[in-house]
């Protein structure tokens, strides 16, 4: 070939290969959303793992729905009566529900989906346990007969934390709770395409046209109308956060999840994407003992290193400098939750003493007997967080066993209850969302009892009273004095050291509005222009 | 050589007997426990528990092989623990972007590689000579994954020439497809080309130091004629040992590369199920992997008789 024809080919290939719109998002009426992991487990009862509430919300509508200020309300129910005594509550269904397989919903469906749920979900759980009976005496009615009084009824129900609340047809409902449904049948804005599912890949959610909003409102969070602006949504598992930046950038897709932080500096000067941070709770952060052996047995020793806690060196570990990004000075509950308090705080300000963090330790016991701390490597945020929670044990004079591993390896071993020179552990790091910790209701951290506990197996038998006495709490004000007193107790009794909490970003084309906080809801969003 | 080829099948049986075994031994011994995974954080360890045993992984691992084994013998790879569907499924889903991947690597890689090396080998000791090594030796030792962001960074992001990621079935169209897969190809042809290239060289430079090359230039025989038609297909058998050898490596680079182009591929399948200890994925994807290598090594001691008559089976 000449030289000059072989030029000319170059070109000619060049031009051809910019002809086409590459790798453009889809058509305007697709949304393409790249997810925070794979979307492995399709039933949110038989997992909590965010990724599978969030497909949850778009498949399975929800009785209530929490709004903006927390509060829960009415979604799928017209509305509810509750007895002057407060034990029973009748719960109506609205008009035009219909599941995605074209059978109403009907009540008896959603006491179904209750009773599942309930034997999974700790808010569930203590439903149920102060529930004598819930039953549908017709297709309209949900009635529960309770024990005693259980004003936080709604909220249980509304729950969005995980395990959300599916209502399925009462077929799938009855699957047992410890068993993955076989199908995906909600009543949702938008219906699961199993035929275009590629597990790890791509999950496709089309608009479900038999859905009718709610009338009236404005759509926040989970509550208000559901309207489905986009024909079809398209989740695209990209592993990779690089990769994952670049298709957002390049306009591959319209939504990524979870960018790195790493990157955020980069997406920002892009003026076709936005970022913005979905759930205010944030990611609250800790340092989980495991209370069966020496030395983490002992409270004194546990309490001595509140004393080393540096939150913000932990966060900006995690990330980075731009202090809009996390939060320190956190204490049990997150700082957006209205139970959060400055109850007994003082234990976590001022100045860190690794001198006096010592002189505490050995006045409480602690002998140099090896610690086992877990480091989970998979997880960029997961390993700085435990490179600086190590780095602080260190410094107040412990003597850490790291044992780096990956976050499979973490869950099957803090599992182990035994002894940490056996394979057990005495120590891990992890962070859960805001949400999961925003009332006791479902925070498993602050659990004390025992066996029974969260990993750690912590007893605190006046951390569980509390916990008990704050179900029954009849008001708001009521329900916040009782979680100062939970904070007070948790520092005597210290499940875990809070080690701060971070926030999320999300990034989206400028083009996407509409798009609600609180956690990747696909109603109300649209594209302009 | 038919003979030949049914024994070398059948030989296969064991080998992935010894390797189902294997690998199934080394995931019940390895730490993890997929359970705990599905359950997620929120789960307490009773919940956990009680999850594990309604999944059957509380029994025993005599049980557990026999179980597998059998449903292996009947065609059945088993059902994936995470997403409820037959592992055949998955990985059916999973072959095309996969063997198009290796295939077009494949196919590129003995385009551009094979003249490389026998450039080379025609001009030792020239710049040209000593620019095709430079290039190998970069192919060889740069990860695959830097390749692959470079590459994205300038033709993705910044010409806006290819996709930055994804893959396209062939089914929507050719050039889609093709344009998916070349950045991706480019990427894991990069250590493969470095591997034929300087193998092709270095046997090129033994074949033209032989007699029968000088009497064919002094029969007057062009250099091209010398060079692709007598010396290079004496240059081929170690040639295709490496190629074939170096397929394991393709299917190596090809969960890097697929991970990097976030392409659907069984590279990405094996790794998913990796992190999630979701055993009868990885043991149904080894095993095809396995098999597929056991063939590629049966092929090239075929071609071995089709390059060299000498060689009879």
């Amino acid at each position: 070939m000449r030289r000059r024809d072989l030029l000319k080919t170059a070109a000619a290939t060049s031009v051809a290969l910019a002809l086409p719109n590459i790798g453009r998002a889809a058509s305007a009426s697709t949304l393409s959303f790249v997810p925070q992991a794979d979307l492995a487990v399709l039933d949110p009862v038989w997992t909590s793992a965010y990724v599978t509430r969030n497909h949850g919300f778009l498949v399975f509508d929800t009785l209530y729905g929490i709004d903006s200020s927390y509060k829960a309300q009415p979604q799928m129910v017209a509305g509810h009566v509750v007895d002057a005594d407060g034990l029973k509550w009748t719960l109506t269904l609205r008009d035009g529900l219909t599941f995605h397989d074209g059978t109403p919903v009907l009540a008896r469906d959603c006491v179904a989906s209750i009773k599942r749920w309930g034997a999974r979900d700790a808010f569930g759980q203590a439903l149920l346990a102060a529930s004598d009976e819930i039953a549908a005496p017709d297709d309209k009615h949900i009635v529960f007969r309770l024990k005693r009084p259980f004003p936080l009824l709604p909220d249980a129900l509304a729950k969005v934390a995980s395990n959300m609340l599916p209502i399925m047809p009462e077929r799938l409902a009855k699957t047992d709770p410890f068993t993955q449904v076989s199908e995906m049948v909600g009543s949702g804005p938008y219906r699961f395409r199993a035929d275009e599912r590629v597990p790890g890949a791509r999950v496709v959610y089309d608009r479900f046209a038999g859905y009718v909003p709610r009338e009236g409102g404005e759509a926040s969070w989970t509550a208000g109308p559901k309207r489905a602006h986009f024909d079809r949504v398209e989740w695209n598992v990209i592993p990779d956060a690089a990769t994952a930046a670049g298709a957002v950038q390049s306009g591959e897709v319209d939504w990524l999840e979870q960018p790195s932080y790493d990157l955020l500096p980069l997406i920002r000067r892009n003026a076709k994407l936005h970022v913005d941070l979905l759930d205010p709770t944030g990611f609250p952060s800790m340092l989980r003992f495991n209370h069966l052996y020496p030395p983490f047995d002992n409270p004194a020793i546990r309490r001595a290193l509140l004393g080393a806690v540096d939150q913000t060196d932990v966060m900006t570990a995690i990330a980075g400098d731009d202090k809009s990004m996390w939060l320190a000075d956190v204490g049990i509950f997150p700082p957006a939750s209205p139970m959060a308090s400055r109850a007994g705080m003082a234990v976590l300000e001022g100045p860190r003493d690794y001198d006096k963090v010592k002189r505490d330790l050995a006045a409480a016991g602690y002998k140099g007997e090896p610690v086992v701390a877990m480091l989970a490597t998979d997880f960029p945020t997961l390993q700085a967080m435990g490179n600086v929670g190590i780095d602080i044990l260190k410094r107040a004079g412990m003597n850490v066993d790291v044992q780096a591993m990956d976050w499979g390896t973490v869950v099957q071993r803090r599992a182990k209850r035994e002894p940490p020179s056996k394979g057990g552990w005495n120590v891990f790091f992890t962070s859960f969302s805001g949400l999961d910790q925003f009332t006791p209701a479902g925070y498993l951290g602050i659990r004390g009892n025992g066996a029974q506990a969260w990993f750690g197996w912590p007893t605190a038998p006046k951390l569980e009273a509390l916990r008990d006495q704050w179900f029954a709490a009849p008001d708001l004000a009521s329900q916040k004095a009782l979680c100062a007193q939970i904070q007070q107790q948790a520092f005597i009794d210290v499940p875990f050291l809070p080690l701060g909490a971070y926030y999320q970003p999300t990034v989206y084309r400028s083009t996407l509005t509409g798009v609600l906080k609180g956690l990747p809801l696909f109603w109300n969003v649209q594209r302009q222009g | 050589m038919l003979v030949y080829a049914l024994r070398r099948v059948l030989a296969t049986i064991p080998v992935m007997a010894v390797v189902a075994l294997f690998v199934f031994s080394l995931l019940y011994f390895a730490p993890g426990d997929p359970a705990a995974i599905i359950a997620g954080d929120q789960a307490t360890p009773e919940q956990i528990a009680h999850i594990r045993a309604s999944l059957g992984l509380d029994r025993p691992f005599l049980v557990r092989f026999g179980e597998w084994s059998w449903h292996i013998l009947h065609g059945d790879l088993g059902t994936s623990i995470f997403t409820n569907l037959p592992v055949s499924h998955m990985i059916a889903q999973r072959l095309e972007p996969t063997f198009s991947l290796m295939l077009l690597t494949l196919i590129l890689s003995l385009v551009v590689a094979i003249p490389m090396g026998v450039v080379a080998a025609w001009r030792q000791g020239s710049w040209i000579d000593r620019l095709i090594m430079v290039v190998a030796v970069f192919g060889f030792s740069t990860p695959v994954f830097v390749i692959g962001y470079l590459l994205a960074y300038v033709f993705a992001l910044q010409l806006d020439w290819l996709p930055v990621q994804g893959y396209t079935p062939i089914a929507e169209g050719f050039w889609p497809f093709l344009q998916s897969l070349i950045l991706p190809a480019v990427t894991l042809g990069g250590i493969y080309i470095a591997l034929i290239a300087r193998i092709t060289r270095a046997s090129m430079l033994e074949v033209l130091s032989q007699d029968y090359v000088r009497t064919a230039r002094a029969k007057g025989l062009g250099e091209r004629a010398v060079l692709f038609v007598h010396a290079l297909k004496n240059a081929a058998v170690p040639i295709v040992t490496v190629a074939g050898l170096g397929v394991a490596l393709l299917i190596g680079g090809a969960v890097v590369t697929e991970s990097v182009f976030a392409i659907p591929g069984l590279g990405r399948l094996t790794v998913d199920a990796i992190l999630r200890r979701d055993y009868p994925v990885i043991q149904g994807v080894v095993l095809l992997f396995s098999f597929v290598y056991v063939l590629v090594n049966l092929l090239v001691d075929l071609l071995y008789s089709l390059f060299d008559p000498r060689i009879r089976y």
